[in-house]
Parts: structure tokens; C-alpha cells; sequence
């Protein structure tokens, strides 16, 4: 062994830009803020109705505004990604074994994908 | 016929007797399509400049020795073929391990990790050789049989970012080879192989980007051994805490 290896540094706030896939892992990573953002949303929602019926009425009628809706878009859009980013790769962590085979990776994803409509239903159902 | 093109192959040149950091060298390769990156390198060592330093060895993907950086992704150099690529190729040394020469890497931090995670059977039970060999089904096999696949080419470990800024991180091919023996119905040395793996050194440093299963060579899947770890290690947590009467 040589007694002067030579260490290249890992640039450390720009690393992923090096590989693409390193960009769609950190799209994987940021998107979960809006997910976070949203479910702070939830909360200050929940501390409006406590306040009565006209704060609430004044805090769904800030959602309705432009930037409400925006918010609530990009939120969206982020947690579809963020949603389906994990249930791409849920054959990897959850491998289900059935005697010497493994059951097909696009049947476990599409069981999530088949559940997360089943839920998004009934919830849509109960809001009606 | 085999059609012949000129590829421009720019080297990463390291002489740590000489040079103070690397520096990128060209040569004019006239290369067959059929060659593969590692029979333009060895065209440059026989030909052109005797003093370029690489490793390999088998030429057919076992050994795992010719891991190199080519045009910034981590590949054997014996399984990345030259009609792949345009007439300008880079090849580097692994990323994220010190350059000991050239594109030869100094693997010691490696070594150390993968045999830390005790990567052999440990029997539950001794039993002398006359009583016979440990049996298993088909079914126990495949459980493990894709981890057995690893040829130790670190390119996992170039591939990882986590490895890359956390050089303490054990790394995916040390964890999938723990797993491999964990899952093995042969084994009982996964509370030893647990203390190493499942601290935060070990398999909750990653995040799980996913480049190195992108990457292996062999389909070993090394992000996905690491995520049913962290299950695992998860239910053992909880087995300790909500169900201190439980055993492991």
C-alpha cells in the first residue's frame, strides 16, 4: 500500500446532481415536506374548529382561496410521487416466498396500489 | 466482421510517488466492438503505456476485480462493452475509496467491514462430521440463494452516496452478506451478526437510494436485504420492549 492514497472529496451539498438517479431519490426525499406541510395544515385546521364555527369558516374559506388551492395541488402532485416512489419498491423490502417462488414484485405493488384506491374511495365516500 | 473504431479512452492517472492529486490521461484506442472497457485497457498496458496501473483478473464477470468508474457509473470493466458507448470514454478509479494508483483503489476499510459482519456459516449446533451434512430444502435455499451471488466488486459501495459522505457507514454488500447467512436455516449466528449490523454505523445509515441494487452486476439486490434487515431489526425492537418475556 502506497503511504499517500488520495482521497476525493464528496462535494457535500451538491452530490446528487452527480447521477440522475441520485435526483430522483432526493425528489423522493423533498417531496415528503409537502406531505409534512399538509399535515401541519390538518392540524392548524383542527385548532380553527376548536376556536368555533367562524374561525373554521374563515380557515376553509383561506383554503379556498388561490393559494390554497395551489398549496393543495402541489401537495397533491408531491404526495402522489412520494406515494408511489415507496410502493415501486415495496417487492424489495417485502418479498413474499411461496414454496421455491417468490410472488411476482408487480403483484405485491399492485396490491398496494389496488389498496390505496380502495381507501381513497371510501374516504371520498364519507365526504360526500 | 468485427468493425474497428478509434476510441478516445481518457485514463485517471494517479503516481502517489510523483504527483500531488490525479490527473486525466488520453489515448487514442483503436478498439473492436466486441472488446469490452478492460481489453482497451489492456490494449493501452501492452501497447502504449506499460506503467498504467488496474486490476483485474477473470475477463468474465466472477472475480469482481475490474471495478472502475466508466463515464461516471460504476461498472466491471470485463461486462461494460465498448458498443455501448460513443468514441470518448472515462474511466476512473471506484468512487469513495482513496486511490492507491491509477484506477487501483486502497479496499482495506471494505475488508474490514464485510469481515466484521462474520460472513461464514455459524452451525446453531455442533454436530461431528459423522453424523452428516446439515440438510436443506429447495424452499430454505432460495430464500437466501440470490445473496450468494456477490462477487465482493464494491461497485455497491462506489454506488452508494450514504457510503460516499459517511465513510462509517458498513456499506450494502457487508449487510446483504450478513442477511445471506441470517437467512440461512443452517445458521444460529444472527444475534452475533445483529450487534455489528443493526447499529446505526450499520443498517440505519441507509436511506435507501437504491443505486447499488441499480448497479450490482450480479442481481444481488443489495437495497432490498437492507430494507427486510431494518424489518427485522424493527420487530426485534419491539419484540425487546413491548415483550421483555419474549425470546428473539
Amino acid at each position: 500500500m502506497s503511504s499517500k492514497p488520495y482521497i476525493r472529496e464528496i462535494p457535500k451539498s451538491s452530490w446528487f446532481f452527480r447521477q440522475p438517479r441520485y435526483m430522483r431519490y432526493m425528489a423522493r426525499e423533498v417531496t415528503s415536506f409537502f406531505i409534512g406541510a399538509f399535515t401541519l395544515l390538518l392540524v392548524v385546521g383542527l385548532k380553527r374548529l376548536a376556536q368555533g364555527p367562524d374561525a373554521f369558516q374563515s380557515f376553509l374559506d383561506a383554503l379556498r382561496g388561490p393559494l390554497g388551492v395551489l398549496f393543495c395541488l402541489v401537495a397533491l402532485v408531491a404526495a402522489i410521487y412520494h406515494s408511489t416512489s415507496w410502493f415501486n419498491v415495496t417487492p424489495q423490502a417485502m418479498p413474499i416466498q411461496r414454496g421455491e417462488e417468490f410472488v411476482p414484485g408487480k403483484l405485491i405493488v399492485g396490491a398496494h396500489y389496488a389498496i390505496w384506491a380502495v381507501v381513497s374511495l371510501i374516504v371520498l365516500i364519507m365526504g360526500i | 466482421m468485427s468493425e474497428e473504431r478509434q476510441i478516445q479512452l481518457e485514463v485517471l492517472r494517479y503516481n502517489p510517488e510523483t504527483d500531488l492529486e490525479p490527473r486525466f490521461q488520453t489515448y487514442s484506442v483503436p478498439c473492436v466492438n466486441e472488446w469490452v472497457v478492460l481489453d482497451a485497457l489492456n490494449y493501452v498496458k501492452e501497447n502504449l503505456d506499460p506503467t498504467l496501473s488496474y486490476r483485474w483478473s477473470c475477463h468474465m464477470a466472477v472475480c469482481g476485480s475490474c471495478g472502475y468508474m466508466i463515464n461516471g457509473e460504476p461498472k466491471l470493466g470485463c461486462k461494460a462493452f465498448i458498443h455501448e458507448y460513443g468514441d470518448h470514454i472515462r474511466v476512473e478509479p471506484l468512487a469513495h475509496f482513496p486511490i492507491e494508483r491509477d484506477l487501483v483503489t486502497v479496499v482495506e476499510d471494505f475488508i474490514t467491514k464485510f469481515s466484521s459482519v462474520k460472513p461464514y456459516l455459524i452451525p446453531k449446533e455442533d454436530k461431528p462430521i459423522s453424523a452428516g451434512e446439515f440438510k436443506q430444502t429447495p424452499a430454505q435455499l432460495m430464500k437466501f440463494k440470490q445473496y450468494t451471488l456477490c462477487i465482493n466488486c464494491m461497485l455497491c459501495y462506489a454506488a452508494c452516496p450514504q457510503y460516499g459522505l459517511v465513510p462509517e457507514f458498513l456499506g450494502p454488500a457487508a449487510i446483504s452478506m450478513a442477511h445471506r447467512y441470517n437467512q440461512d436455516s443452517r445458521d444460529g449466528g444472527r444475534d452475533q451478526r445483529q450487534e455489528v449490523i443493526a447499529s446505526h454505523e450499520g443498517v440505519w445509515e441507509c436511506s435507501f437510494v437504491g443505486a447499488c441494487s441499480e448497479v450490482c452486476p450480479k442481481h444481488v439486490d443489495p437495497a432490498g436485504a437492507l430494507q427486510q434487515v431494518k424489518v427485522a431489526s424493527t420487530i426485534d425492537w419491539y419484540k425487546e420492549h413491548l415483550m421483555p418475556w419474549s425470546k428473539k
